[in-house]
């Protein structure tokens, strides 16, 4: 029941939320929960899509049972899509659209959606960048004048450059510096990952953080803001024709840049040889053994094995009736959590993880041992069929109960198209969960977690040394 | 059956130039059995979200066990009546219904969701988990080991540490005073015997309110609940007393090995029910109130650059009201924040507001809030709240009435009446430079 360790959170927001800003902020749990789908025609009956001239996405989700309305944009511009040396740009930036643009002041933006009523935000990850408000279904003509008028018009000075530079490395020393946990799946990742950019933190790193500069900035605004590599998410209480019509009026007018770059980034190389690394931190109070394997996502028209893997995380790791959680905290009870993860929305190859958190008188070596004998014996044994139905039940049930929050629907859909998939990809994604075989998700599991692509990490504690 | 008794407030009302709102129709319905629940049907959705909030929480705790209800919480969803945990857990799964538990100072609550097609099977075993929950020693003592690990993660995090050095210095011996999770030395000693005793205490009628909100009808509903708290005990145990307050100004520095230091600031609050709370509530989002347009976010982060975030809010509790607020920034600069902090407050208790100010937060206030009434779950646990605080049922329509009746010279008066910049202490847990302990 009680669970705090997970993978720190793969998002960056502007203004740290005091309520939940979006469900990407939260657990992995919640990530991979999110990535469930939509079976139909329940969920997809509410989504309509279609593309302005110039070249800019609009999905429009609808429930008009209260008249309030979530506006998005979304970037297809990450952390991942930094040129190098400027990691936490893509970040920065965002915290720069906050200022003054030709017609808004710093902070009006903002200050015009408080007065009224509404709530606003910001969030960055590796392979995207989204802006939202959420405010009275009546407000949206004045959501995207704005939103529009900040993809292409700001004008920053540097004074915001220096002060904003300062909030960044504030935010960097909270969610990061002040984290044992964070830190060290910082250095998992960069173990991970031998050449893509994923293996950079998407707040930064801080040295080049404090190397930051206008220029850096304004290059990656130059490159990647503009109508051709955004897509325009509305959910709520509004219509196809009335989104279409107030977005062909702000957005529409702006034009496609003709230079956007395709998104090429470095690859991974055959990875060869099993990494380990130990973390030690004197503020560690419980150690843990976290392992990552470097996994297939979910590709446009080719989700299967993805599907085959986020089954596999949610059999052994997916609640108290799970082959690792029966194994390793009821039957042998070495473990206080165990956990398995899989989170297939991703531009290029993602992880699939193993968590898990030792007893009292348990160390990370017999733990680790304890998990690697559990884990051969699942694929010794074979997948229990009749947990397999009740993991596809609930996933059907995850359906209903998603109707309830449409603007979750809106983020499935914004991370989904900027990570390479299209609607259609969303869509299909629930049958293909549904069809997944329990010899299809042994054979990925021997196929994908295999030693020589994986980082065994030990988050320990560092013997205090007292001043 | 007797025929239920409905009271029935339609809120179609205007906010500002807000639209109309949606008719959120709230009706109180009273079972047959005489339990009391507020309503929102809504049939578009083939589910429910139900909300059962008991009023005690782990300030229930008797001395010696602190932490017992807060375990008790975590092990109702570990088994029950004639199924041990894992077979309760697979049948949960197999109904696709979902159950969540929480204690915390004032209340202990269930939050469940199930299916239309299989109501009854999910209130029924809801009803196992609620009248005959098993605390089994070996789940007990698995649960036990996970707090453990919390509370051992939480000697070594900054924000609780500072949470439980304010909370010491506030409230004293009073279970404000302390964690609900327990220390390690009191969850350690807990027994299976008291898991039932802290089940008995928490759990009764008189202390019962409840919100239901989707796919069912006042009729279902009424009989859903007779059958699923008919039969809970008529009284609990009792709730202790209001809590003093006692906080004077100053700074605790508290040393801890980190980059950054985290700092909580606050003295006394105010009660949800003085008649000054609305103004007290708009002074607030005016200084602190969670917008990037606030005082504290503008002086600290916006022009300064101190902090990634700085928020200050009201917390009245059941047994006592604190002020407080929360910031982080580098060891190099927290003193600065601080300083800019103290200004701040004693700025605005000699200062006030202005015009434009009050205007901005009450249509930012009035507007932001329809918007929490997003979705069934959320809307049933607005409900439960609004009964606990002893709102009106009409209360949703009237509230921003309250809100914009509320005058420029009375937020004023409020702000001198109510922050005391020098009670303000404020605990800092880190290696603060330039910043000592002022006793």
């Amino acid at each position: 029941m009680i669970q705090r360790i997970t993978r720190a959170a793969a998002v960056v927001a502007t203004l740290l939320a005091v309520e939940a800003a979006v469900p990407e902020t939260g657990l992995m749990v919640a990530q991979a929960r999110a990535d469930s789908g939509a079976t139909q025609p329940t969920a997809d009956d509410l989504v309509t899509s279609f593309t302005l001239e110039n070249g800019m996405q609009v999905v429009v989700i609808e429930d008009h049972r209260a008249p309030v309305v979530q506006h998005m944009v979304w970037y297809r511009a990450g952390s991942a899509d930094e040129p190098i040396g400027q990691s936490g740009v893509a970040h920065f930036l965002e915290h720069l659209l906050f200022k003054a643009t030709d017609t808004l002041e710093a902070g009006e933006l903002s200050a015009t959606v408080a007065a009224n009523g509404g709530r606003d935000n910001a969030f960055t990850s590796y392979d995207y960048t989204a802006y939202f408000q959420r405010v009275a279904s009546d407000r949206l003509d004045l959501m995207m004048q704005m939103e529009s008028d900040r993809m292409v018009n700001i004008r920053l000075t540097g004074r915001d450059i220096e002060t904003e530079r300062e909030v960044i490395l504030e935010e960097r020393n909270q969610r990061t510096d002040s984290e044992p946990r964070s830190l060290f799946r910082e250095q998992m990742n960069a173990a991970q990952y031998l050449n893509h950019r994923y293996g950079q933190p998407i707040i930064g790193w801080r040295h080049e953080m404090e190397e930051l500069d206008m220029e850096d900035a304004l290059s990656f605004y130059g490159t990647y803001y503009a109508p051709n590599n955004a897509i325009l998410v509305v959910s709520g209480d509004v219509t196809p024709d009335e989104v279409r019509s107030l977005a062909e009026k702000h957005y529409g007018k702006i034009p496609a840049n003709p230079d956007l770059p395709e998104r090429m980034r470095s690859q991974e190389p055959p990875q060869t040889a099993a990494r380990r690394l130990v973390y030690k931190d004197a503020r560690v109070a419980q150690p843990y053994m976290q392992r990552s394997y470097l996994a297939p996502e979910r590709d446009s028209g080719a989700q299967e094995q993805a599907a085959a893997l986020y089954l596999l995380a949610e059999l052994l790791g997916g609640g108290s009736t799970s082959y690792l959680t029966n194994a390793l905290q009821f039957d042998q009870q070495v473990a206080v959590y165990t956990g398995a993860f899989f989170s297939g929305v991703s531009l290029d190859d993602t992880t699939f993880d193993f968590l898990i958190v030792p007893g009292a008188d348990v160390s990370l070596e017999e733990a680790e041992a304890a998990l690697d004998e559990t884990f051969a014996r699942f694929l010794e044994e074979g997948v229990d069929e009749t947990q397999l139905e009740r993991i596809k039940l609930q996933l059907r049930a995850s359906e209903i109960y998603a109707r309830d929050n449409v603007d979750g629907i809106a983020n499935r859909y914004g991370r989904a198209l900027t990570s390479g998939l299209t609607i259609e990809d969303v869509q299909a994604w629930p049958q293909i969960l549904q069809s997944v075989t329990a010899d299809e998700i042994i054979a990925v599991a021997r196929e994908v977690l295999r030693p020589e692509v994986s980082v065994t990490g030990w988050m320990m504690r560092d013997e205090e040394v007292s001043q | 059956m007797k025929a239920l008794k409905f009271i029935s407030a339609a809120l179609a009302l205007c906010i500002l130039a807000l639209p109309v709102w949606a008719e959120v129709k709230i009706k109180e319905v009273v079972s047959p059995g005489g339990i009391t629940a507020w309503l929102v049907e809504d049939h578009s959705i083939p589910f429910t979200a139900l909300e059962l909030r008991f009023r005690g929480g782990t300030s229930l705790d008797q001395p010696g066990k602190r932490g017992a209800t807060y375990l008790m919480a975590g092990l109702l969803e570990e088994g029950a009546g004639g199924l041990a945990a894992q077979d309760y857990a697979r049948e949960l799964e197999s109904l696709a219904a979902r159950f969540s538990y929480d204690a915390d100072r004032d209340t202990v609550s269930i939050s469940a969701q199930f299916l239309s097609e299989n109501r009854a099977e999910a209130v029924d075993l809801l009803r196992l988990t609620i009248h005959e929950p098993r605390f089994d020693q070996d789940a007990l003592d698995r649960v036990r080991a996970q707090v453990l690990a919390g509370l051992r993660s939480d000697e070594k995090d900054p924000n609780e540490i500072a949470s439980r050095a304010f909370s010491k210095m506030a409230f004293g011996d009073h279970p404000y005073g302390s964690e609900g999770e327990g220390t390690i030395d009191s969850v350690s000693a807990l027994t299976r015997q008291d898991m039932f005793d802290a089940h008995e205490a928490a759990f009764a009628r008189d202390r019962l309110f409840v919100g239901a909100v989707g796919d069912i009808t006042a009729e279902e509903l009424g009989a859903l609940l007779d059958e699923l708290l008919g039969d809970l005990p008529a009284t609990g145990a009792p709730i202790p007393g209001p809590a003093e307050v006692a906080i004077d100004g100053g700074v605790t520095v508290i040393d801890y090995d980190t980059p950054q230091s985290v700092a909580l600031f606050g003295h006394v609050g105010i009660d949800l029910d003085d008649p000054r709370y609305f103004a007290a509530y708009l002074l607030n989002q005016v200084l602190g109130g969670g917008s990037f347009n606030s005082r504290l976010m503008t002086e600290v982060r916006e022009k300064r650059g101190l902090t990634y975030g700085v928020y200050s809010y009201l917390v009245p509790r059941d047994l006592a009201a604190v002020y407080m607020g929360s910031v982080a920034s580098d060891n190099s600069k927290i003193a600065e924040t601080v300083e800019v902090i103290q200004t701040e407050w004693a700025r605005l208790a000699t200062e006030g507001v202005s015009e434009k100010e009050l205007a901005d937060a009450k249509t930012y206030l009035t507007g932001a809030y329809p918007l929490r009434f997003d979705g069934n779950s959320r809307i049933a646990s607005i409900l439960a709240g609004m009964q606990m605080d002893d709102l009106p049922i009409d209360y949703v329509v009237t509230r921003n009435d309250k809100v914009n009746a509320v005058t420029l010279e009375e937020v004023n008066r409020v702000a001198r009446e109510i922050l005391l910049p020098e009670k303000l202490h404020f605990v800092v847990v880190g290696r603060p430079e330039g910043l000592q302990s002022t006793n």
